[in-house]
């Protein structure tokens, strides 16, 4: 088989082919390619629904496959789940931590589940507290931290055993700026040593930041796949023009403008505005004003994932 | 697709025992409400049925099993009774606890550990609580003179572990199945409370009429309650010993297998 020379190979930390997940009737994942090589940081960029969460759970080998192969750090999650796992760290989407423990006990706990010594843990749990931030909550209670530390905590929890391959599962979802700027940060520092990363996010900034490959995910299938830069030049333009005209009525002018400025470029029409692909914007701006067009807003900007995700599935990603 | 019996893994002792510093938090954090429903509550019980109710039964041997007293009746099927009480209360709501509330054991199953060594460990615990509190009840109750041999006790004590261990495992794997704890209600209504009343604890099972008496004679209960008193009471019946004894080793292995699947499933999707 191809697919384990592969993996000899490249020390490919995941591979999957033609990897399904069924809940009952419904297909969640309906068939994906999936390559992750050592040292990388990867994502699933795609709006809820699209099957991330289901993909995690397999790839963290306590979900079953439903169709397709799937290997983690070449071993087979049917046959050698707990020899995969106990080189993961994983960082669900819905918190799993034990309110009634405090926050040392969380982590100290958790390392125990890996079999690693006492003494051992202890000195990990200390190392992870300072690297969170949360020495000084080591005795706190998790219900009273906020949704940013508990996030922190998970991700503290998760790399206790000193994971291979860390996966993580919307790990900045619901948290204000702030604490997502201090979560990156800590991500980018786990990245730059070496640890493999996996993320998904529904966050196109999120994916750019801190991805260096990516899949955009929607409706359990892979839209597309590269780096952020290479899919935005691919399937975009490298700025995008954004036309805002006033109130829209039922006759709905989006649409009639639409046809005046559509030799500018690619257009897209939201409800709101009409997004113009066009490599130059403030040629399209000299343009539609020479039609006599005048809209109440213009925003020339550089094109992001957003904009590749609305072209492969004419859809916005947080809706 | 998920196996009981995987090709590489943890063994069991070596995933239960993994587990023995959350089981420790677990006992640090409940020992003080355990003392009070374990000694404090069937105490009340004794005093209240046995030394005051019991004041007004006649202690006829012929009719009481053997007894010489209602409280030397009542003292082996009540601790055999509470180590179902106990066994239940802690495979009821922890268990969907841990499944839905506080998701405790989705985070244990991101590690090398696996369903079958999470109701291991639960099993631990639960034998724990059972040692304790009838073990405790048993010695509190040594100087009344409820006893009838020096060895019977000990082997009641035994019955009552493996009658509470019976349904730990019943309940745990019921647990594992039903999506609501509404259904708790079902198991404490329509299960716990009439074995608890008729099960031959309070009363013998004979004067529940042939009929009724053979149904109370179908539940694991009454195995634990009346191998439970034939030791203590030094009434044994060997073959009939034998034959609960096999029921309730066989209900707990049962409820072993009805568990792990039950967790198995539960947490695979
Ligand atoms: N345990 C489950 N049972 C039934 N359907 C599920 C289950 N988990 C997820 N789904 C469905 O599968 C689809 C994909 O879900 P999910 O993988 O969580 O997507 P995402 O993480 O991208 O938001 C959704 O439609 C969701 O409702
Ligand atoms: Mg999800």
């Amino acid at each position: 088989m191809p697919l384990y020379r592969v993996g000899a190979v490249t020390e490919s930390m995941i591979l999957a082919r033609g990897l399904r997940k069924s809940f009952g009737d419904f297909e969640a994942v309906k068939g994906i390619d999936v390559d992750v090589r050592r040292g990388e940081a990867f994502g699933f960029l795609g709006p809820n629904g699209a099957g991330k969460s289901s993909t995690m759970r397999m790839i963290a080998s306590v979900s079953p496959i439903s169709g397709g192969s799937l290997q983690i750090l070449g071993m087979d999650p049917a046959t050698d789940g707990p020899a995969i796992r106990g080189r993961l760290g994983v960082c669900p989407q819905e918190d799993t931590l034990d309110n009634e423990l405090n926050v040392r006990d969380n982590l100290y706990i958790y390392g125990r589940y890996f079999g690693i010594p006492k003494g051992e843990v202890n000195s990990r749990v200390d190392e992870l507290l300072e690297f969170v931030s949360l020495t000084e909550k080591a005795k706190a209670k998790v219900e009273d931290l906020s949704g940013g530390m508990k996030r922190r905590l998970t991700i503290a929890r998760s790399l206790v055993n000193r994971p291979d391959l860390l996966l993580l599962d919307e790990p900045t979802t619901g948290l204000d700026p702030q604490a997502r700027h201090v979560l990156w940060d800590q991500l980018f520092r786990l990245k730059q040593a070496g640890v493999t990363l996996v993320i998904t996010t529904h966050y196109m900034d999120e994916a750019e930041q801190l991805c260096d490959r990516l899949v955009v995910m929607d409706k359990g299938l892979i839209a597309a796949e590269g780096s952020p830069r290479q899919l935005i030049e691919e399937h975009s333009t490298r700025e995008v023009t954004e036309l805002r005209f006033g109130i829209t009525d039922e006759t709905n002018p989006h649409e009639l403008i639409a046809e005046k400025v559509e030799d500018l470029g690619r257009l897209e029409v939201l409800p709101d505005r009409i997004l113009v692909y066009s490599p130059d914007g403030e040629e399209v701006i000299a343009k539609v004003h020479e039609r006599g067009l005048d809209p109440i807003g213009v925003l020339v900007r550089r094109s992001t994932l957003e904009d590749v995700f609305l072209k492969l599935t004419g859809r916005t990603l947080v809706d | 697709m998920a196996s009981t019996v995987p090709d590489t893994g943890l063994s069991l002792v070596t995933g239960t025992l993994r587990q023995t510093d959350y089981w420790w938090t677990v006992f640090k954090r409940t020992w003080k409400g355990g003392v009070i429903n374990s000694f404090v509550s069937p105490l009340f019980y004794v005093v209240a049925m046995g030394v005051l109710l019991g004041g007004f039964i006649a202690g006829d041997p012929a009719k009481l099993e053997g007894a010489t007293s209602y409280l030397a009746f009542i003292v082996p099927g009540l601790v055999a009774t509470h180590a179902m009480t106990i066994a239940v209360g802690e495979t009821t709501y922890p268990v969907m606890g841990a499944v839905k509330w506080h998701k405790t054991y989705y985070s244990m199953i991101a590690t090398p550990l696996e369903p079958r060594h999470l109701v291991a460990a639960h099993m631990m615990f639960v034998l724990f609580r059972l040692a304790t509190a009838c073990g405790v009840f048993m010695l509190v109750l040594a100087p009344f003179g409820v006893f009838e041999s020096w060895w019977g006790p000990f082997l009641a004590f035994g019955s009552q572990l493996l009658v509470g261990m019976a349904f730990a495992g019943l309940v745990y794997g019921y647990s594992t199945r039903i999506r609501s704890e509404s259904a708790f209600g079902v198991l404490f209504r329509l299960g716990v409370l009439p074995l608890t009343l008729f099960s031959g604890a309070f009363f013998p099972i004979s004067n529940l009429g042939p009929v009724l008496e053979w149904v109370a004679r179908l539940t694991p209960l009454w195995h634990g309650v009346n191998l439970s008193r034939m030791f203590c009471l030094d009434t044994v019946d060997w073959p009939l010993a034998a034959l609960n004894a096999v029921v309730l080793v066989a209900a707990v292995v049962v409820g072993w297998f009805w568990s792990v699947s039950g967790l198995e499933q539960r947490l695979a999707d």
